[in-house]
């Protein structure tokens, strides 16, 4: 196992997965010649040339659109939204075109596509660009979300996900390039639509993805060091949502807490609870909490800005009020 | 253009005007639903423009779009089984009046979003420049298409990656119930082609025969020099923008003007004058696309619905 960063595994997987199928070209605003605004492409410009790293206008119904275009007739396009809030300019692309073609043409043709969208706060950007909007987005049928929290996870959902035949949002988080955790070596993929265990425990299960797993695993380290051992379930996958997991744990802790850096009304929390109180009522001995973003447009101010987005002492105090 | 071509383009344009006459009874019968958008008056622009291209271009349209299925070479008994929601139906009922499709005649839809599909042109044309053809993409829009950012980004990428997309503006001088000079800075469309440098052209819609030279002579351009093009082709819908249209917005003369341009009966007089067909001969092929669309709806009637099970098929490929 090497220890790479979020930013290399992410890299890596377009990199190969572009060696691998000359259909996969990447496309969006300074990915090329700028090497990308987080420098995940840097030196791909290079090595692959304008027509396989195409630098294209600050124009996301064009990139988003087009993406859909060259999918439908064979072509295999990475997309990248520099933020994911400037997704909202291609909202119709990516919530009302990609998902429904398929379908509303009877399967005639496909839409391997990916569309890899930087999202999150925590970097001082102000309210339009700091928004964790993922919820959004998982409330299409026939759009994918995937948010991975590992860099190992980021390489191989990326790697599915290029060779999916689906429309795919691969949401990345802002503030998690530099963070380092073990890759396999050589070649693996990872399947999306499967949630995962990251960290055992037995007394709560804490359900979370992307930044929450980041926050959670630190949250757990506390807790363990009280003797709180606390079962950490990574969705992953926002849609499809693979429950499994979290019921199974869950009828083991029967006590679960919820953690997304999103806002927490009509979030991805509230899909959470709601599916465990359908799927394992009987098991429930505590109410479930959800630790999410306050209720405001993210301030520029850093003191503030802290103050609205979930903390790990946010989350350790969420377990405790679980115990009780 | 040869004698027979001429008489098939013919055919086409009657085939049309008598499956959306039949559309229009069967869609008050309440056997059609949602919204249905008639080209009764525009049946030139599809016919004269499809007719010129290549079997491998691609054809990508707005929500107006039986005329458009039917010339690619989808039978009218698929188009009027897709209208009545049957499984026989190209999308199997899934996509009805607003999304005509079959991919095997590089018909691409049918696309209901005014300016929604294109940036999707665009792609289509990303994508066979990528595979290193010279395939070229027929984008066919309205002018209340051009108002909209879509048409902006489209046109801009389209041009400054060098992208075969013949771009082929409807002007049927109404965006629902708003005029032309009503809702665009500009009213001549084609002109807006000259903020992007894009070479463009104008047409009379009305006559089949000029809207298939025009079409050519962009199609030549965009094939060779490996460039967009905008084509505006100025016609005149007859009917509502869709059914339930209470037509508030035009005077019933400046209806009946047009009519007088009927380019069913100017494409029929200039096969009279020219000799190429007896008033016999078209008399024959307007029985028998009258026969067609009889058995089409015969068709489409037997049709089965859709399967309980197609509502949980195609979500996902994978």
């Amino acid at each position: 196992m090497a220890k790479i960063t979020m930013r290399e595994a992410i890299s890596q997987a377009l990199m190969e997965e572009k060696d691998r199928d000359p259909a996969v070209f990447i496309m969006g605003e300074e990915v090329g010649v700028w090497g990308g605004t987080y420098a995940v492409t840097k030196g791909f410009y290079d090595k692959y040339g304008a027509m396989r790293v195409k630098d294209t206008p600050i124009a996301e119904n064009a990139i988003i659109g087009g993406a859909i275009g060259a999918a439908m007739v064979g072509q295999r396009p990475v997309a990248e939204l520099m933020t994911i809030n400037f997704g909202f300019s291609a909202m119709d692309y990516i919530v009302n075109q990609a998902p429904k073609l398929h379908y509303m043409f009877g399967g005639q043709f496909t839409l391997p596509m990916v569309i890899r969208a930087v999202g999150g706060g925590g970097r001082q950007l102000g309210a339009t660009h700091s928004q964790t909007p993922d919820a959004i987005f998982a409330h299409f049928p026939g759009l994918k979300v995937v948010s991975p929290g590992t860099p190992e996870d980021a390489k191989g959902l990326l790697k599915s996900a290029i060779r999916s035949n689906d429309p795919i949002l691969f949401i990345e988080h802002a503030t998690m390039y530099q963070v380092r955790g073990e890759v396999p070596e050589g070649e693996y993929t990872i399947p999306i639509g499967k949630s995962k265990v990251q960290r055992a425990g037995k007394y709560v299960t804490i359900v979370t993805y992307c930044k929450g797993l980041e926050l959670s695993m630190k949250a757990a380290d506390e807790l363990a060091k009280q003797g709180i051992e606390v079962e950490v379930v990574d969705l992953r996958t926002l849609r499809p949502l693979d429950m499994e997991p979290i019921i199974e744990s869950f009828k083991k802790t029967n006590r679960a807490v919820v953690v997304e850096e999103g806002w927490k009304s009509y979030g991805v929390g509230s899909e959470i609870v709601s599916r465990i109180y359908e799927e394992a009522f009987d098991y429930v001995d505590a109410p479930i909490i959800r630790v999410a973003q306050k209720e405001v447009p993210l301030p520029y101010n850093r003191t503030l800005e802290q103050a609205a987005l979930p903390q790990v002492a946010d989350i350790t105090a969420a377990v405790k009020e679980a115990l009780q | 253009m040869k004698k027979e071509q001429q008489l098939d383009l013919y055919y086409q344009m009657v085939l049309i005007r008598r499956l959306e006459e039949r559309g229009a009874e069967l869609y008050q019968a309440g056997k059609i639903g949602g919204f249905m958008h008639l080209y009764i008056g525009q049946e030139a622009v599809s016919t004269g423009l499809i007719a010129a291209r290549e079997p491998r271009d691609r054809v990508i349209t707005a929500y107006r779009d039986h005329g458009v299925a039917l010339n690619c070479g989808i039978s009218a008994n698929e188009v009027m089984a897709e209208l009545l929601g049957k499984a026989t139906g190209m999308s199997k009922g899934k996509g009805g009046s607003m999304h005509m499709a079959d991919t095997s005649k590089n018909m691409w839809g049918g696309h209901a979003i005014v300016g929604g599909h294109l940036p999707i042109a665009t792609g289509f044309a990303i994508g066979d420049q990528y595979a290193g053809n010279d395939n070229i993409t027929i984008c066919m829009f309205g002018d209340g298409a051009t108002n909209i950012g879509y048409f902006h980004e489209a046109l801009n990428l389209a041009k400054t990656w060098g992208l075969r997309v013949l771009w082929v503006c409807e002007n049927n001088q109404y965006g629902m119930g708003t005029a032309v000079g009503r809702a665009s800075a500009v009213t001549e469309i084609r002109r807006k082609a000259d903020g992007y440098g894009m070479k463009n052209g104008q047409v009379d819609g009305m006559d089949v025969t000029k809207v298939y030279e025009a079409a050519k002579e962009a199609l030549d351009y965009v094939r060779k020099e490996g460039q967009p093009y905008l084509l505006e082709i100025d016609t005149y819908r007859f009917r509502g923008h869709s059914m339930g249209d209470p037509e508030r917005y035009r005077k019933a003369e400046e209806v009946k003007k047009w009519q007088e341009n009927d380019p069913i009966g100017i494409f029929n007089k200039q096969l009279l004058d020219k000799k190429v067909a007896t008033k016999k001969a078209l008399d024959e092929i307007e029985a028998r696309a009258e026969e067609e669309i009889v058995k089409a709806v015969e068709f489409a009637e037997a049709s089965p619905e859709p399967a309980m099970e197609e509502l949980y098929s195609d979500i996902y490929a994978d």
